[in-house]
């Protein structure tokens, strides 16, 4: 099989370059043989790629430990489900990951993409063949082969990561390359859109679901990291501004960005320059993030082992991004606004601060985490840049950034009137103040988190303004009952009120963080029976009791397990089994150093999450840690509300001749004539 | 009757053979794993009154031994040091986090240690930190001390925000007042011409052709 993977590798690399050459000439001359073959040689690559993947798989199911990947990475007892999310639990493997989804949603694209935009097409199938073959060319010629067989077999394999058997990093890491991956669809359009020179607002309608689609799936994988690092990593937190994870917001905050700005280019004819720019942008950094987490050049929690494939990259990135960058500026003349801005106070106005707040939290986040190598070339010292760094530059741009979350859906399209802006402003105005003023007088001092919760009221307040107007106007309208109208302004308005829906999430997770101000623990000591307590913010008292240690194995692992029992203010609420567990291989013998899992009891206003540190002497005396976390559940339920929210944008509808419409400037002021 | 299933065309087993051989090895495979063995294992339950309470069966299992936490340990001043205090085991955390998450870890125990001997030593917070700057380079403080380059490493993206926001409101200003006067102006008509130019061009239009 692994013959069979490696020439399926070399086979895609070969109709890979093929397909890109094919492409680029085919789109520049305009001959349909060339855009014909290039369009096949995506699909062939594609299927090669799927044949590779079948080939480690099959190689990962039979234990052939032959393999070195597969030695490195899975174990005769390791479960399934982790046998196979051993794919891209390696640099290797996930290199051959990468390639095959790209080729993947790079066939998708070829074969979805109305036919009005063919003219586009062939650059875009050699744009994914050329980047697909870099990725095959990184394991081929980086030492990055996944079917390279070791000199020995060994008996078992090293077994895999015990902090990445968790069925958090079995959907985590895939739905964070889905997002990486398929901003190169758009970036490819974008490329084919220059090279054409065919930059009117056609190309935009081609790529609003994949830029929808990437955007979605790098929102699920953060949200999905934070959570596998919540509940696995037991620090008791989900967010350290690792660099990997600076890596992963990166591309989120542009492509937010873009989804903003784009609706300014649809409705008005303007910002062409700046949405090309950051669909650039948004790909270079989703390469950027691959070369930081797989170089080595900042160290990082997350990061692969450090190899040469760092020097592939930031090859590719330093080439791709002179050339993407070269053309775009050679087209500059030809992207002139359609119109113009008429008012400081509206809309567009707003959209474009708001624009230059999440650029400017990517710059700062860019900033924060390439200092250290900067303070080495500068002053030859090499400096940490840890969370007290991050939080004290990007919590005020992110609260300026709720903010104009709240501000920007009140101000009118084209110029906003004082009256009007009275009138928008008055309730969610309000809703902030006295939120403010309810915080205050129940005693909240926390700068950052009255401002975060009392911000969060104001946008609140502005969605539910927004969605009272919108079903009411339906009710006088049509005659529709409530629900009805609510429904049907929901789903005939699905990009702007799902646009409303993803603020909603945003405000709570925003919320959310700001709970964590109020985080409290305490480590502790105890013999069974003994107790300690500890104080929640909301003024309960909590007591953890040790009942005893119990001491079993599972399929892969030697579990030692303290059970807690815990009481809120006396009254018995439930059990807590923190555990240490020493993974080990099919033949018993130890793979890695023993790893703490929490044990969480989560509440809709504070989660109790418990970690086992170690036994004293070998005793049942255990030393625990008890951290009372307010608010965490809300930061999963803001994910998945971002993505409910971010599904009703993308859900399909609506004739193709509405959305053209969409996207021909048709904004009016009231009593305009058309 | 004979199998062919191998790379050399036959395999030299009998249907019954091949069989019995399978739930032969079906049987050994099942002995071996772990999990379905553990009814055998699961009676070191160590209740209070139920099993034998004090020592662990396998003390191994639950990683390095600890020693119990002291009031020092939970000292809110003394974790307010330590997470001002990067660790230097590689796992990029500070050492309060690091020695109370990543119970392997002996370098940051071993750092804790350090600050609680400083601290009876009767040195302040400050002190400490510059201890451990003197010690290990910048590079041990979470976040670069304010001075010198590191300024720009907190003030630059603010800077800047704020540099793009000022460029950016006067940019949109002088749109705003081109698309004002653009739409004050008079609109290129013949109420802009003067009666000469309009008497010009009656004649002229008289002169074509019907």
């Amino acid at each position: 099989m692994t013959v069979l993977g490696n020439l399926a590798l070399w086979l895609a690399l070969l109709v890979g370059v093929w397909g890109a050459l094919a492409g680029f000439v085919g789109g520049r001359q305009a001959r349909p043989d060339l855009a014909h073959s290039a369009r096949r040689a995506v699909f062939a690559m594609c299927g090669a790629l799927l044949v590779a993947v079948f080939a480690l798989e099959w190689a990962l199911f039979q234990h052939d430990f032959n393999v070195e990947y597969v030695a490195a990475y899975t174990s005769r007892n390791l479960p399934i489900f982790y046998t196979w999310s051993a794919l891209y639990a390696g640099q290797k493997g996930s290199l051959l990951f990468w390639a095959t989804v790209l080729s993947v949603f790079g066939s998708l694209a070829l074969v979805l993409t109305p036919r009005r935009h063919r003219e586009l097409l062939p650059t875009v199938a050699g744009v994914v063949a050329l980047v697909a073959s870099f990725f095959i060319s990184v394991m081929l010629f980086g030492h990055a082969n996944p079917f390279q067989r070791l000199p020995y077999t060994p008996l078992d394999g090293s077994g895999l990561n015990p902090q990445l058997q968790n069925p958090g990093m079995v959907f985590h890491p895939p739905m964070l390359y889905l997002g990486y991956i398929s901003i190169t669809i758009p970036f490819a359009f974008a490329i084919a859109a220059l090279l054409s020179k065919r930059l009117d607002a056609d190309w935009l309608v081609a790529i609003r679901k994949w830029t929808l689609l990437s955007w979605l799936f790098l929102s699920i994988g953060i949200c999905l990291g934070m959570w596998w690092a919540y509940v696995e990593l037991g620090w008791g937190g989900y967010w350290a501004w690792d660099p990997v994870e600076n890596a992963s917001l990166l591309p989120w905050l542009t492509m937010t960005a873009f989804l903003h700005s784009v609706m300014v280019q649809e409705k008005r004819g303007m910002l062409k320059k700046w949405n090309l720019g950051l669909i650039i942008g948004s790909w270079l950094l989703s390469i950027f993030g691959t070369f930081i987490t797989r170089s080595g050049v900042i160290s990082s929690v997350h990061s692969f082992t450090q190899s040469s494939v760092g020097y592939f990259f930031l090859a590719f990135l330093i080439v791709a991004g002179v050339a993407s960058f070269a053309l775009y500026a050679t087209r500059l003349p030809l992207l002139t606004a359609e119109t113009q801005l008429e008012s400081m106070v509206s809309r567009e106005a707003s959209f474009l601060f708001n624009n230059l707040l999440l650029i400017g939290i990517a710059f700062s986040v860019l900033w924060g985490t390439l200092f250290p190598i900067l303070s080495e070339l500068v002053q030859g010292t090499k400096v940490t840049v840890g969370p007290p760094f991050f939080n004290q530059v990007n919590i005020p741009l992110g609260l300026a950034l709720l903010a104009l979350t709240g501000i920007g859906p009140l101000i009118a399209w084209r110029r906003a009137s004082l009256p009007n802006l009275r009138r928008q402003f008055a309730v969610p105005a309000t809703t902030g103040g006295l939120t403010l003023l309810v915080l205050l007088v129940g005693g909240m001092r926390d700068l950052y988190a009255l401002l975060a919760i009392a911000l969060g009221g104001f946008v609140a307040a502005t969605i539910a303004q927004e969605f009272a107007r919108g079903t009411r106007a339906r009710h006088r309208q049509y005659a529709e009952v409530y629900p009805l109208a609510f429904a049907r302004l929901l789903g005939r308005n699905r990009r702007r009120y799902g646009g409303y829906i993803v603020h909603t999430g945003i405000v709570i997770l925003f919320v959310a963080f700001a709970g964590m101000a109020f985080k409290t623990e305490t480590e502790a000591t105890l013999r069974p029976g003994e107790s300690a307590s500890l104080r929640s913010p909301y003024g309960h008292t909590y007591t953890f009791t040790h009942l005893g240690i119990s001491q079993y194995d599972a399929l892969n692992r030697q579990i030692t397990a303290a059970t807690v029992e815990v009481r809120r203010n006396g009254k018995p609420i439930g059990f807590l089994t923190p555990e240490k567990r020493q993974h080990v291989d099919g033949l018993g013998r130890p793979t890695f150093q023993p790893s703490t899992e929490p044990s969480i009891m989560s509440m809709l206003r504070e989660d109790i999450y418990t970690v086992l540190g170690g036994t004293v002497n070998g005793t049942e005396q255990a030393v625990f840690r008890f951290t009372i976390n307010p608010l965490v559940w809300w930061v999963w339920y803001g994910g998945m509300i971002v993505a409910l929210g971010g599904l009703i944008v993308m859900w399909p509808g609506g004739s193709p001749a509405a959305r053209r419409a969409q996207a021909g400037y048709a904004v009016r002021l009231v009593g305009e004539e058309r | 009757m004979t199998v062919t299933r191998r790379h050399d065309g036959t395999l030299p087993v009998s249907r019954r053979g091949f069989l019995t051989l399978g739930v032969v090895s079906v049987l050994g495979a099942s002995w071996n794993v772990a999990s379905w063995r553990r009814a055998t294992l699961q009676s070191q339950d160590s209740l209070p009154g139920t099993g034998p309470s004090g020592r662990l069966w396998d003390p191994a299992r639950a990683g390095r031994p600890l020693p119990p936490v002291t009031a020092a340990d939970n000292d809110a001043a003394i974790q307010a040091i330590e997470k001002q205090i990067h660790c230097t085991c590689g796992c990029n955390l500070d050492v309060y986090t690091c020695r109370t998450t990543d119970f392997t870890c002996t370098v940051s125990p071993a750092m804790h240690q350090h600050v609680l001997a400083l601290a009876q030593q009767g040195q302040s917070g400050r002190q400490i930190l510059d201890q451990f700057v003197r010690e290990h380079g910048v590079a041990i403080l979470m976040a670069p001390p304010k001075r010198g380059f590191n300024l720009a490493g907190y003030f630059v993206p603010s800077l800047l925000i704020v540099v793009a926001g000022v460029a950016l409101t006067l940019v949109l200003r002088r749109w705003v007042r081109v698309a004002v006067r653009a739409t004050e102006a008079p609109p290129p008509d013949a109420a802009g011409a003067t009666p000469e130019e309009l008497a010009r061009l009656r004649r002229e239009l008289e002169r074509l052709p019907s």
